[in-house]
């Protein structure tokens, strides 16, 4: 997406002084949207309601490693410079628990009992990162309209406003540039911001990419970009993609997990990972779902409700009385292979974003991106056998 | 086509046991049906305030009457099984690929082509069988069904449909296996599919005192029901070592992967691909099967835990 | 009880694969039998001296227990080859073995064949692996059976009932 210019404002690229934040965020409040953004909670930034723009974590970062998340005081006063936060967006259009519906009984059947009147709340999500912007169309692809039109998903989403920032600070753990999703944001936001913070200023370059973010800056105090303000935005994009902690290289990485399933590396990983399912509800695109009925005790009423499920949850694979994942091993290699694989095969796409929540999250440290280097080691030294014997026989 | 949906009542018009713990449900719509659904493909069954269970549907295409073979297991299976003519129950569907065998002479097309449009969203397997209405008799493909216990539930939409077209086939060759005698499934069918042209052959493990017929494994009929390899598509249901065993042998019998077809299974519960539960490898089975060619699902189901 | 062309013992499926020269060796030493249904063609403990190529009908393996109607545990059909005791060291039935209808059979002397295999090792080869194909077969469809795959979901495959 070419938007960086050397040479004067381009088109819609604007400067908001970050003081008039609020005067953002009041547009949206006034146009009814309750704002979602980061905020400083528990230890950690994790992602809570903007009433107003001070609650955003200005001046704080995080220190990033596998097993590791530590807050830290930055030398700026960003809002945005920390990442990998312990919660994604998907709790908002995917929530933890949902209920599908309620029913009461009537003559010898049930019919299903009218909608509370709840009001839907329209979310806009302030400050959704690259990584984060293309999980959001990862679900959608998975749970969202055109397979499931009509769906819980499709409705929340359909009303969300997304104002995405560039990243201009990766963490150590993050490794978007591998996987095509970052640090520059890609399409499918209502406006996007590009934070400018220190060195004596504070300000954002400001782009619309739909006419309803648009149409959510009239009021707001703007003044066009000039060109430096454009470079160092441009710069900090460049930057931040060469600065990236990790990397894992996607060549060839479906045929490479389609043909590890006998891989000795699963029972290596299986001897770390504890199965606890944490990488599943910090990752931004796990979707996977437990469904249950449950009734009152009369048995009148009967109601379906939708909750978070983990591929690593011993019953996920229940089949005829028993998982068919039983072993630790199966399980650790069912996500990986899902979420880089056969994901691909399922929906089009990777399914991983690069975030390096996983990685942070894990209470033992395992890094997706080194078991991955482990695997494409052990193809290699595998086929390297494979050919040896192969010459040996044919002499 | 979402998990959100509630179910579509449907009511219990009839309950008929087919062994001590399998009952046969017809189904009647209490208000709106559901789609037309394909031979092979499944429903998703609610018993209210209980949960709902993925069951195949056992009856024939084109009727707006469900028939559905429930074997009881657990809790949900347990409340169908056991529930009174006229109770409500929902259902959602259908879902999933199909056999593969089209429902009727005049949606039958020539060679290659697939299977009959219907309103399901879900696309069938593979091509159809050629079964062309206008062959002559006697020209067409051999159908071989071989059926495990409960797995000839999901084959007998597929042998009726076939047995509707009966001149589009040279052989329709049904190959039943069972524990014993007494745990056959539509085992008051028979004489009729046979009067309608199938051969129709019967294994039990055990024989019990008056059993004149086969005993032994289902495999063990393949030899002797003399294929034509080259001419002749397998529908194979059944538990998923005994759909393993059998491709094996048809394997050996000089059949192709290609043209043998498995209904696999793995816990299912939204059966519209949002769950996320039902995945084997690359495959979504309430999407990307229940049936799929044993050509794609070989190398899947002999991965370990996968 | 008639005498065997070659070539048509050569068409029995268990046969398929030899040699004219083999078949011919074979047919001096088979008859060709028709049984009505109910002909015991040997009882659990008999001297195993004969075994057969089923050529149509079907026939039973059967157990006596004592107290109950006799135990069919197999059966058999066209193409099957009936009597693997003929080949063992104690050439002793472990089981019996009755038509259920009437069968045509190729029967064959098993101590003259077993003569012709020790003079002509690639005749005996050709004849044991047939012979182990079909014991790996039967043992493996037993095992099958043993594991109960059509029992009740709840209790699982080789679970106890």
């Amino acid at each position: 997406m070419d938007n960086q210019h050397d040479a004067g404002p381009p088109d819609g690229s604007r400067l908001l002084a970050a003081p008039a934040l609020d005067q953002l965020l009041g547009a949206l409040h006034a146009a009814g949207y309750r704002i979602i953004g980061p905020v400083l909670r528990d230890d950690a930034i994790t992602l809570g309601e903007l009433d107003s723009a001070g609650d955003l974590p200005f001046g704080w970062g995080v220190t990033l490693e596998p097993g590791g998340y530590v807050l830290r005081k930055r030398d700026d006063q960003a809002a945005f410079g920390h990442s990998a936060g312990p919660q994604s967006w998907k709790q908002f259009l995917h929530p933890p628990r949902q209920r599908m519906w309620s029913a009461s009984r009537r003559g010898s059947g049930f019919e299903v009992d009218a909608e509370d009147a709840e009001p839907a709340a329209r979310l806009a999500f302030f400050g959704v990162r690259p990584c984060d912007l293309r999980a959001i169309q990862i679900q959608d692809q998975v749970l969202g309209g055109g397979a499931h039109p009509g769906s819980r998903y499709a409705t929340r989403r359909s009303s969300v406003f997304i104002v995405a920032v560039n990243c201009t600070e990766p963490g150590e753990t993050c490794f978007c540039t591998s996987m095509g999703t970052g640090p520059q944001a890609g399409p499918g936001y209502d406006l996007l911001l590009t934070e400018l913070a220190g060195d004596g200023r504070h300000d954002f370059v400001v782009q619309a990419g739909s006419a309803a973010g648009e149409a959510m800056l009239a009021g707001v105090p703007l003044r066009p970009a000039d060109a430096a303000s454009l470079r160092r935005a441009s710069d900090g994009v460049a930057d931040a993609a060469a600065r990236m902690g990790r990397s894992m290289p996607q060549a060839g990485i479906r045929e490479l997990l389609a043909s590890s399933l006998d891989a000795a590396r699963w029972e290596d990983v299986a001897a770390r990972c504890i199965s606890c399912g944490n990488c599943t509800m910090a990752c931004p695109t796990c979707f996977c779902a437990n469904i249950d009925d449950v009734t009152d005790l009369s048995g009148d009423h009967a109601e379906r409700w939708q909750s978070w499920a983990s591929c690593f949850d011993l019953d996920f694979s229940q089949l005829h009385g028993g998982p068919v994942r039983s072993s630790a091993s199966s399980r650790y290699r069912q996500w990986l292979t899902h979420k880089l694989g056969t994901w691909h095969d399922q929906f089009g796409s990777s399914g991983c974003v690069g975030c390096g929540r996983c990685i942070v999250w894990c209470p033992v440290g395992i890094d997706l991106t080194e078991e991955v280097a482990a695997l494409r080691a052990e193809a290699a030294a595998t086929a390297g056998q494979a050919g040896a014997r192969a010459e040996g026989a044919a002499q | 086509m979402t998990i959100a949906e509630f179910p579509v009542p449907y009511r219990i018009a009839r309950r008929r046991y087919e062994t001590h713990d399998t009952v046969t449900l017809t189904l009647e719509p209490a208000g709106q049906a559901i789609a037309e659904h394909r031979a092979g493909q499944f429903t998703m069954l609610s018993a209210f305030g209980v949960g709902e269970v993925p069951i195949s549907i056992s009856g024939r295409p084109g009727r707006t009457a469900l028939a559905h073979t429930i074997r009881s297991a657990g809790a949900v299976t347990r409340a169908l099984c056991s529930a009174a003519q006229g109770t409500l129950v929902g259902v959602r569907g259908p879902y999933g690929t199909d056999w593969g065998i089209p429902a009727s002479a005049s949606a039958s097309a020539s060679a290659g082509a697939p299977a009959s449009a219907s309103a399901s969203a879900s696309a069938p397997a593979s091509a159809s069988v050629p079964a062309s209405a206008s062959a002559p008799a006697g020209t067409g493909e051999d159908l071989l069904l071989v059926a495990g216990g409960i797995g000839l539930a999901p084959l007998r939409p597929a042998l009726l449909a076939a047995l509707d077209q009966r001149r589009g086939y040279r052989r329709v060759i049904m190959l039943i296996g069972a524990r014993s005698p007494a745990e056959l499934v539509f085992a008051a069918e028979f004489s009729d599919w046979r009067d309608r042209g199938a051969e129709v052959e019967i294994i039990v493990d055990h024989g019990g005192e008056r059993w004149p017929g086969h005993v032994g494994v289902v495999t063990q009929l393949i030899g002797r029901a003399r294929l034509d390899p080259a001419r002749t598509t397998a529908l194979v249901c059944g538990p998923e070592v005994m759909m393993r065993i059998t491709a094996r042998a048809l394997l050996g019998a000089g059949m192709t992967a290609d043209r043998i077809r498995i209904s696999l299974e793995r816990n299912m519960q939204c059966g519209t691909a949002e769950c996320g539960h039902c995945q084997l490898g690359p495959l979504l089975v309430c999407r990307d099967g229940p049936v799929v060619s044993y050509q794609r699902a070989e190398p899947l189901l002999a991965a370990r835990e996968l | 009880m008639t005498g065997v062309a070659p070539a048509e013992l050569a068409g029995h499926a268990f046969l398929r694969g030899l040699t004219a020269q083999q078949a011919a060796r074979l047919a001096e030493v088979a008859t060709a039998i028709a049984v009505p249904a109910g002909h015991r063609f040997f009882h659990e403990g008999g001297q195993a001296t004969r075994f057969w190529l089923i050529r149509t009908g079907q026939v039973a393996l059967d157990l006596q227990v004592p107290g109950r109607p006799r135990l069919i545990v197999e059966t058999l059909g066209p193409g099957d080859e009936l009597g693997l005791s003929w080949l063992s060291e104690s050439m002793q039935w472990q089981l019996g073995a009755a038509a259920q209808v009437p069968t045509t059979a190729f029967e064959l002397d098993g101590p003259a064949v077993r003569g012709l295999c020790e003079r002509d090792c690639e005749l005996g080869w050709e004849l044991a692996r047939r012979m182990l194909t079909v014991a790996s077969g039967r043992l493996q469809a037993a095992r099958i059976r043993l594991v109960d795959l059509y029992s009740s979901p709840v209790h699982g495959p080789g679970s106890p009932r």
